[in-house]
């Protein structure tokens, strides 16, 4: 019996017993001398994990009495947050070396997050979402302030610990309202609570829920730490920060929405709509005075967040599926866009001011080419990735019902789309000013380089977008039913 | 007599409590942790007070759970002051203001 619970979630008992045989092993040996090689395992072992659960993966398995389900959507999710994981890791290790930042912490916490991740993913019950949601924070929290002499980094963890605290907050007292007027903490007993119209506690609770997930994912109008914290956290830390935990969180919304309260489907709908109307406009507006890439990639974070939850308010199957497309070609744009800013470089020094991209053509035609097909692809310029993303949301909320989120989502589109293309402006037209070092670590260039034929190049019809469709519509059936 | 709903006031009460002291606290940080463990406290009595009424011990569990997951926090919380404080020399929540946001 319980033999056969552990074997379902074995992915995660493996990560976890690394990370502590890892930590040990770290602590009584060479300590930061192992982190690099740690980084590189870690990685390495990320991948493993991602092919074993790609392979063995079939059909839906419940542990723990509900309390742990893995089912299509789950391992969706997983492969996501795994791969995505592993890539930042790669492209970070040089970077933080050169800095003296890679600690031999750095991979531990990564894989601690990933495995909350993970559990988040997989949660059927309401105690389980809670520790795999906190094992993530808690992890994040540290990370994001792991240059510990930096006034920046220190307060960026800080202003996250506080605030990250608060959303954890809120969203335990929506989970005891729910615990309370649904009389349990599983996810198929507070549906069948739920059947035939909710409580109006258990519209209380829900409510805190959303708005707890909505601070993990982002979304505006509980957005405000982002900025500072993507500003303040080491590059490849805010990497990490705009990909794999974002998914995590989203999926996290979109398994609790539908397995909790997908028989009130109208209650959850207008909410979901507010934060992604206020999400997309709020991301697209307040991007434009930035001067900071990385204060930049945090409002087009938000802005893109706006855009998966639009997926998510459609309510339907071909929501959930179009969210996770918009999730995996998000997390893929972020990755090309990050190694590039992770190379950028004046004197041996990291610089994050966009003026410095200006003329950078001149110097790097390849990088500034693949930024343009990053930048165009985040705007959603056909025939760029990022366009079947927005067509994809667009449309399930179009067949949702919600044609006037759809039409505000084309106009926030429109708006954002000045600032990503002003980035591009500055790097064939801008007059040079500084120049960046030419060195690019090759690392970077190849992770640059794949991802930018990626996104350039899935529209070439035999191609049809690496087969994202069809695996993305059948993790949405297992969880939409 | 009281009953279930006394309990939810006290509750929902400390939670308001807690949440302005993280938005109206000018001066301290340690204000910030206090105000958030006044918080999950707050969450705690929700949660034994369901439990005990509902005869079903899943609340009390969960309860342990959070006690927990709270202390990790706020030994974590400390440890980022700390760092905090050794860059700046100040814990006060005015001078959080390198990034401004």
């Amino acid at each position: 019996m319980i033999g056969a619970d552990i074997q379902i979630l074995m992915p995660e008992v493996v990560l976890s017993v690394y990370a502590m045989v890892a930590l040990l092993g770290a602590v009584y040996t060479t300590k930061d001398g192992a982190a690099s090689l740690l980084t590189w395992m870690t990685a390495g072992l990320f991948v493993l994990v991602a092919i074993a659960i790609g392979m063995n993966g079939q059909g839906t398995h419940i542990a723990f009495g509900g309390m742990f389900v893995d089912d299509g959507f789950a391992r969706f999710a997983k492969i996501t947050i795994l791969i995505s994981a592993a890539a930042v890791l790669l492209i970070s290790e040089g970077y933080m070396l050169r800095r003296g930042l890679l600690r031999f912490e750095y991979p531990v916490l990564i894989t601690l997050a990933v495995v909350g991740m993970m559990v988040m993913v997989s949660a059927g019950d309401l105690m389980a979402l809670y520790m795999g949601l906190e094992l993530q924070s808690l992890a994040m929290y540290v990370i994001a302030s792991l240059r510990r002499d930096s006034a920046k980094s220190t307060e960026a963890g800080l202003k996250y610990f506080v605030l990250g605290a608060l959303s954890s907050g809120l969203l335990l007292y929506g989970a005891s309202l729910t615990y309370g007027f649904a009389g349990t903490t599983l996810f198929t007993g507070i549906i069948a609570a739920a059947e035939g119209g909710a409580s109006l506690g258990l519209l209380f609770g829900m409510a805190f829920l959303i708005a707890g997930f909505a601070f993990k994912v982002s979304a505006a109008p509980f957005h405000m730490w982002t900025p500072d914290v993507y500003e303040g956290a080491p590059t490849p830390i805010t990497a990490f920060m705009a990909t794999a935990p974002k998914v995590a969180a989203i999926a996290l919304f979109a398994r609790v929405v539908h397995d909790a309260f997908g028989g009130i489907i109208g209650d959850w709908q207008q909410i979901v709509a507010f934060l992604a109307l206020v999400s997309m406009f709020l991301g697209a507006i307040a991007a434009i005075g930035q001067g900071n890439i990385k204060r930049l990639m945090a409002y087009s974070s938000i802005s893109h967040m706006g855009f998966a939850l639009m997926g998510l308010a459609a309510g339907t199957v071909g929501g959930v599926q179009a969210m996770l497309v918009y999730m995996v070609i998000y997390v893929t744009m972020n990755i090309g866009t990050f190694a590039l800013i992770l190379s950028m470089e004046k004197d041996g020094r990291p610089v994050t001011d966009i003026a410095a991209l200006k003329s950078h053509a001149k110097r790097q035609p390849l990088m500034a080419l693949v930024m343009l097909v990053m930048m165009f692809s985040l705007a959603g310029v056909p025939p760029m990735l990022g366009f079947f993303g927005k067509y994809a949301v667009l449309l399930a909320a179009y067949e949702g019902g919600l044609a006037w989120l759809a039409v505000s989502g084309v106009i926030a589109s429109v708006i954002s789309a000045f600032y990503y293309l002003r980035i591009v402006y500055y790097m064939y037209f801008g007059e040079d000013t500084q120049a960046l070092d030419g060195r690019v670590p090759p690392m970077l260039w190849v992770t640059a380089v794949v991802t930018a034929g990626i996104v350039g190049l899935a529209w070439i019809p035999g191609v049809n977008l690496f087969g994202l469709d069809p695996i993305a519509a059948a993790a949405a059936a297992t969880l939409v039913n | 007599m009281i009953g279930l709903e006394h309990y939810l006031t006290v509750a929902a009460a400390l939670f308001i409590i807690g949440i302005f002291g993280l938005f109206l606290n000018r001066k301290n940080v340690i204000i910030l942790l206090m105000s958030i463990e006044l918080m999950l406290l707050a969450v705690n009595i929700n949660l034994v007070a369901f439990s005990s009424f509902l005869g079903d011990l899943v609340g009390q569990v969960f309860t342990l759970f959070v006690l927990t997951v709270a202390a990790a926090e706020a030994a974590i919380g400390l440890a980022i002051l700390v760092c905090f404080f050794r860059n700046r020399g100040t814990i006060d929540v005015e001078d959080v203001n390198v990034m401004k946001g």
